[in-house]
């Protein structure tokens, strides 16, 4: 009995990492890394890069600008309605990317929500670079704003407490306290949200479209490569596994990246709850 | 003009705090049960909770007034705050704790006696260095009054003494109100000029620690002082005092005059402890049975079923008590003290 349970857990568990792990593998026996290489010099796999790298980095900094004082506001007031905008916050993770696609289609295109406003300022968003900006920004940021709230929930009140009676300004206290005791956990949020982001496809396509060196970043590209060269298709495929392997890896290092730069705050806490 | 002046209500969960008390140039502890509304009392005078009435005012200068609506922000109140557990940066170093406020810390590091500790972090530092370094991050600026929560409460046993003894000469030093929060009587006492006491947000009484101890208000200022709270019915005696018959069986005889339901108080250091009823001046001899035995340093607690008293360690070894053995507790009339139920 203990020896055929002890099997069958043995069993699942291998299944499970077989299951995860071979497509990852295959991707990367399928075609020798040489190849790999040569595939990334691929005139589409660029333009793809370029899209992707620059409507990131611009959406992932709209949404740390924005988001970690949105996060500090939501993670340190009560008010009626808290957890319903809470909730609000965390409905995209839900939501399938193609409803954010269309949800955003609906606010900001031509015949939507804002649609009359943007047409006089003559501004037309479906299908640009901007697109892809806003389509990455809305799936990504409730990665981030959700890490950031529970970091900012898990700074000491009486930290703050303690600043504000030595004379410093809300803003001080934020910028001197709050934020580097909160610094660990919104950087992991924060490669959360790259990560989201980077690999963003669903809101994208139907907000943006795919045209190349425009809107097409690279998981756009890989669709569009998938049935023209397989090849470029799998060594966009392969960046991506060692990105995120490299973000991964990174995250799991956090905490001791943490111990080292602010250092026993861990300890503190936990003597003093 | 009070240096401290405080008349105010403040809802708390439970109850409300109700309290008007001044504070002069000295150190006053509150102290009370946990949950008696201390810290809330501290906040409400740093600023970091606000009263629904009243006022708060710091000798000109009016820091909180329902009436004609001032509330100055916590960072414009001149307080300097110990924080239960100390509230240490534990990203900066002691050094840039003590600063964070402003002014310069060789003066104060070097009177707090941490100076070559600037470096470190608070991770890195007993209780008692953490203490200091607070104390410190306090008096950074120059504040007109002082606020400490618990001072003692992160300190090991051993420890405690030394470090109560340098803050009471830091205390008389500082010339500062100081307004002390302890659930600890003997802390307060060692501590303070005066000592409020708490319960459910309303004070009881307050006064001298010696004058707490003398007369104390009620049962309960009383038991937290540390006395036996022993209740019966008290009536005149034929040798002129005052018998009470307790609930629980004995007869105590008092100096102090009662009648009806009356609770008797015995301190702890005021009951000696016998094998046989001895023969001197104490009228009262209480036949009882030994619970526990607590060691306090040079002294040791001995819990009884109706008393407890405190005895040298010395009469301890002398008499080889030990938990479950009869024994006679003895104390003077004038040494109980009736407190009428009226």
């Amino acid at each position: 009995m203990r020896a055929a349970f002890a099997a069958v857990l043995a069993a699942a568990t291998a299944i499970a990492l077989a299951f995860l792990v071979l497509p990852v593998v295959a991707i990367f026996v399928r075609v020798p890394p040489g190849d790999l290489i040569g595939a990334l010099g691929h005139h589409v796999t660029r333009d793809a890069l370029v899209v992707s790298l620059k409507t990131s980095a611009i959406a992932h900094a709209a949404v740390l600008v924005v988001g970690t004082p949105a996060a500090w506001v939501l993670a340190r007031n009560q008010f009626p309605g808290r957890g319903l905008v809470l909730t609000l916050v965390e409905l995209p993770l839900v939501l399938p990317p193609a409803v954010a696609g269309i949800a955003l289609f609906a606010a900001l295109g031509r015949e939507g929500l804002l649609g009359d406003e943007l047409n006089a300022l003559g501004v037309q968003i479906p299908f640009t670079q901007a697109a892809v900006v806003l389509a990455v920004a809305f799936v990504e940021s409730p990665f981030y704003l959700r890490g950031a709230i529970a970091a900012f929930e898990a700074v000491d009140s009486s930290l703050l407490d303690a600043a504000r009676t030595l004379g410093a300004s809300p803003a001080r206290v934020f910028a001197r306290i709050a934020l580097p005791l909160a610094a660990g956990g919104l950087g992991a949020a924060s490669a959360l949200a790259l990560a989201r982001g980077l690999g963003e496809f669903g809101a994208t396509i139907i907000f943006a479209g795919s045209l190349q060196g425009v809107t097409q970043t690279l998981p756009l590209a890989i669709y569009a490569q998938f049935e023209q060269d397989f090849d470029t298709a799998l060594a966009i495929s392969a960046l991506f596994i060692v990105v995120g392997a490299l973000l991964l890896i990174a995250l799991k290092l956090y905490p001791w990246f943490r111990f080292v730069s602010i250092s026993r705050f861990r300890f503190v806490t936990s003597t003093s709850s | 003009m009070v240096p401290l002046r405080l008349d105010f209500a403040l809802p708390l969960r439970d109850f409300d705090i109700e309290l008007a008390l001044d504070v002069g140039t000295e150190t006053l502890a509150l102290v009370g049960p946990s949950g008696a509304g201390k810290t809330s009392i501290l906040r409400a005078v740093a600023g970091l909770a606000r009263p629904w009435r009243g006022t708060i005012s710091c000798r000109d200068e009016t820091w909180f007034d329902s009436e004609s609506g001032v509330n100055l922000r916590a960072e414009q109140r001149s307080v300097g705050y110990v924080f239960q557990e100390y509230a240490l940066f534990p990203h900066l170093t002691v050094e840039q704790n003590v600063t964070f406020g402003g002014g310069r810390a060789e003066r104060l590091l070097c009177r707090m006696q941490i100076e070559h500790l600037a470096k470190a972090k608070p991770g890195e530092l007993s209780g008692g260095e953490r203490q200091r370094v607070a104390i410190a991050r306090a008096l950074a600026r120059g504040p007109r009054v002082l606020l400490l929560d618990e001072p003692m409460a992160a300190l090991d046993p051993h420890t405690r003494g030394a470090v109560r003894a340098e803050l009471h000469d830091l205390l008389r030093e500082l010339e500062l109100p100081a307004l002390l929060v302890t659930h600890d009587f003997e802390d307060a006492a060692a501590l303070a000029d005066r000592v409020g006491v708490l319960a459910a947000g309303r004070l009881r009484q307050v006064g001298t620690p010696g004058e707490l101890l003398g007369a104390p208000a009620d049962p309960f200022v009383a038991r937290l002082a540390g006395a036996n709270v022993l209740s019966g019915v008290a009536a005149r005696a034929a040798n002129g005092l005052t018998g009470v018959l307790l609930d629980a069986g004995p007869t105590i005889f008092a100096a102090d005059a009662a009648s009806g339901r009356t609770d008797v108080v015995v301190y702890p250091w005021d009951v000696s402890l016998a094998r046989e009823a001895p023969d001197d001046s104490a009228l009262n001899h209480v036949r009882d049975e030994i619970v526990s035995l607590t060691p306090l340093g040079n002294r040791a607690r001995v819990r009884l079923r109706l008393l407890t008293a405190e005895i040298t360690t010395a009469s301890l070894e002398r008499l080889e008590l030990r938990p479950g053995e009869p024994v006679v507790a003895s104390f003077k009339a004038t040494q109980a003290r009736l407190l009428s139920r009226s």
